[in-house]
């Protein structure tokens, strides 16, 4: 009987205060396993300071072809860009 | 390389024409320099070719570290121990990153790991080569590692968004293989008479089974125009191999050793190295299993996989005895 580890995704947080970022994916057979081999795969080079590890079937996703539907809204608004406006070059930075 | 004659559709390449076009759309994407990623629609030869590929690549990881390990108690000082570990570590994850990658296809990963074990896949022809002495760590590092990262660079723009991103992975990792290597045989070519003739020996049994890890000549390589055209090969098989001996045979020179080949001549009109080809024929009775380790590498890794049966089962009983006394006390 088939009875394969379940597969984790990794997030790993950096050195210079940036957001937990995915990194892959791993086997391990519960969280605190996940974490520890989090460290060995993903981090032998001081790539973190903080691992997070959540089971893959719990990541709800996005679908390829609801990319129309869903970024559509915002395309249309531009003003949302600073570019969008002209500063004239007297009133300086902004 | 790591993944050498990887089979395709066994057609050709469609024409445009000849698309349907869902088929047209997704070329039109890989052609625009878009990455494809696991939920996107692909051609179901793309996602079959791809497992065969990554798969193979992961393997070559996993088994490669056979003949590295072979040396790690037998290394010369604590430094050299330490670092062989290292680089061997780093093979571990190298495949892990690789099989994560062929996951994402909807392949599982024992499926891949059964497959590997029972020969239903292969791993790359240059592991079945034997590392008989602390030279050949050395050599290892330098040519096998020297010739994967030729293999990998170009992979890191491949088009499938998991492969791409695991090749970014190992490329920053596979130049301190490579160096730890040319460092160790520098060592031994500097040495003793003894230790030059260790050095030279390793370097001309090593040299043909590297030429090899490119794969056939591209004439003897149906597959790889498909492959091209999808991006997930980024290079010819000789495109490949002349790049690895006109990198390595000033290496050779700067080491003092003898060239491994009499055949090697720079070759003013064409800009490159002429050399001689590897025995074809040995390649491929090699990738049939028959190379000097084929077995022992086999078994070793279904001695691996057994044993480690009793420590996969204990570990995920004990997880869902852990998880149901949690439900049970909420
Ligand atoms: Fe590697
Ligand atoms: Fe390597």
């Amino acid at each position: 009987m088939k009875n394969e580890w379940p597969l984790w995704e990794v997030f790993i947080r950096g050195q210079h205060g940036m957001s937990h970022r995915h990194v892959g994916s791993l086997h391990a057979p519960d969280a605190e396993m996940a974490i520890k081999n989090g460290r060995d795969v993903y981090t032998r080079r001081n790539e973190g300071l903080s691992i997070w590890v959540v089971e893959s079937n719990h990541i709800a996703a996005s679908s390829p072809s609801d990319k129309g539907p869903l970024y559509e809204p915002s395309e249309s608004k531009v003003y949302r860009h600073p570019t969008f406006f002209d500063i004239p070059d007297e009133v300086g930075a902004m | 390389m790591y993944a050498q004659m990887v089979q395709s559709t066994g057609k050709g390449v469609k024409s445009s024409e000849d698309m349907t076009p869902e088929e047209r759309a997704f070329q039109a994407r890989i052609d625009a320099g878009e990455k494809i990623e696991p939920k996107d629609w692909m051609p179901p030869a793309y996602r079959k070719n791809l497992i065969r590929q990554i798969g193979q690549h992961a393997h070559s990881e996993i088994v490669g570290q056979l003949p590295e390990g072979n040396w790690i108690t037998r290394a010369p000082t604590l430094e050299r121990k330490a670092i062989l570990l290292a680089k061997v570590q780093d093979e571990a994850g190298h495949g892990l990153y690789l099989y994560c990658a062929a996951e994402t296809l909807g392949v599982s990963r024992d499926d891949l790991t059964e497959m590997l074990l029972d020969g239903r896949m292969k791993y790359s022809s240059i592991f079945n080569y034997p590392t008989l002495n602390w030279s050949d760590i050395g050599a290892v590092g330098w040519l096998v590692d020297g010739a994967a990262i030729i293999n990998q660079v170009p992979l890191q723009r491949t088009s499938f968004g998991p492969y791409a991103r695991a090749m970014v992975r190992v490329c920053k990792e596979e130049s301190f293989h490579a160096r730890q290597g040319f460092d160790a045989i520098r060592k031994m070519a500097d040495g003793t008479p003894a230790q030059k003739r260790m050095a030279q020996d390793s370097l001309n049994r090593l040299w043909f089974p590297a030429l090899m890890m490119f794969g056939p000549p591209d004439k003897d390589s149906p597959h790889s125009a498909q492959s091209m055209a999808w991006k997930i090969k980024m290079n010819t098989n000789d495109e490949l191999r002349q790049k690895f001996v006109d990198q390595t045979v000033p290496q050779i020179e700067f080491l003092g050793l003898d060239l491994p080949d009499s055949g090697i001549q720079w070759n003013e009109e064409h800009g490159h190295y002429d050399y001689t080809d590897p025995d074809w024929s040995e390649f491929f009775d090699v990738l049939k299993g028959n190379g000097p380790c084929n077995v022992d590498r086999l078994a070793a890794r279904n001695k691996a996989w057994d044993d480690g049966k009793w420590v996969r089962d204990g570990l995920m009983a004990h997880a869902k005895k852990k998880a149901a006394a949690k439900v049970a006390a909420e």
